[in-house]
């Protein structure tokens, strides 16, 4: 028996609607591919170039709670933000974020990650000496490399010091693809 | 050397997403037969918001396809009841915990004996009809035609022309 899908797209956005969702998610098409995205009543939770939900849900559900739901409406805002971003007419995020189940270190660095303006770098060791670690330049690395909410939290900017590109978490040349697109390349 | 990593513990309830992907045909099978197709889908809505609600207060991920069937019957005799204009209205809550035959006896009053029967073995016990035919000494061509019968009986009794 098969779920039409008006019926199926008229029960997610109740079920939206009624507050009732812990989690809702969507895959969205962006210049650098699919984008698994994820928000939570607290705001925009990950972003990742994992497209496929199913590697998500499980770990998210202990973050946010069992009731993550597919829900298109509920990465709205999210998705009118990420489309301004890759049109060029957006160089900062309005969106709350959502940074539940995250250790204190990464979210120190994340928080002074977020300063690093749009079309600028920062390096890996400048960050560590921001958060007060000077030494813990890899420790910096690990944290962008699992950074939950890519693009966003621009970790694209962070490069090593020669200015060589050094890593992405979903690969080189988006990186590089982003920092074209924001003029730095 | 045996390095276990694994705790052993009851089943972990799933991501409603998975659940919903899982069940949602079963459940629509079973309203729009106890319903028909059209008041199906309102109902097929109205049973996963239950489950949503009622999701975060589950213990454990078993007997969960039991739990989600029992919220859909549910659902059916509220729409059932709520289509019969003699229902009593201000029944609820403990009402829900009667089994569905029990529901359906008071709607099939005054069908024909064969054809209340087999509304109600079809819709309330959910009998298939090969065993709805071996109770009622019949084919079950017969008892399907009994039972279709009935409801069709039902629904002209609801909205008499």
């Amino acid at each position: 028996m098969t779920v039409s899908t008006d019926l199926d797209s008229r029960f997610r956005e109740a079920a939206i609607a009624l507050e009732l969702v812990d989690l809702g998610f969507d895959v969205l098409e962006t210049p650098v591919g699919p984008l698994f995205v994820a928000a939570s009543p607290k705001g925009l939770a990950a972003i990742s170039y994992e497209a496929r939900p199913e590697e998500h849900l499980e770990h998210l559900a202990r973050i946010a709670g069992p009731r993550v739901l597919r829900a298109p409406k509920s990465v709205d805002a999210v998705r009118r933000e990420l489309d301004e971003y890759f049109a060029g007419r957006r160089r900062a995020f309005d969106l709350s974020l959502d940074l539940r189940g995250m250790p204190e270190f990464t979210l120190s660095v994340l928080r002074e990650l977020a300063d690093v303006p749009y079309g600028e770098t920062t390096t890996y060791g400048a960050l560590a000496g921001k958060v007060g670690r000077p030494r813990a330049a890899r420790a910096v690395g690990t944290v962008m490399n699992r950074n939950r909410i890519p693009i966003v939290l621009p970790c694209h900017r962070v490069v090593g010091a020669d200015g060589s590109l050094v890593g992405y978490g979903g690969g080189l040349d988006r990186k590089q693809k982003l920092l074209e697109l924001e003029g730095w390349l | 050397m045996r390095f276990s990593t694994k705790m052993t513990r009851v089943t972990e309830i799933p991501p409603f997403e998975s659940f919903y992907e899982e069940h949602r045909r079963s459940v629509l099978r079973l309203l729009r037969r106890r319903l028909g197709t059209e008041r199906a889908d309102d109902a097929f809505q109205e049973t996963f918001l239950r489950a949503l609600q009622a999701y975060p207060r589950l213990q454990h991920g078993e007997h969960l396809h039991a739990w989600i069937l029992t919220i859909a019957r549910n659902v059916s005799v509220d729409t059932l009841r709520r289509l019969q204009p003699t229902a009593d209205p201000v029944e609820t809550g403990v009402e829900d915990e009667r089994p569905a035959y029990e529901e359906l006896a008071p709607l099939t009053d005054g069908l024909p004996p064969t054809e209340r029967a087999a509304v109600v073995l079809r819709f309330g016990y959910d009998l298939p009809y090969d065993r709805i035919a071996h109770a009622l000494g019949s084919s079950p061509a017969a008892a399907r035609q009994a039972a279709s019968t009935g409801v069709r009986r039902l629904r002209q009794r609801r909205n008499p022309r």
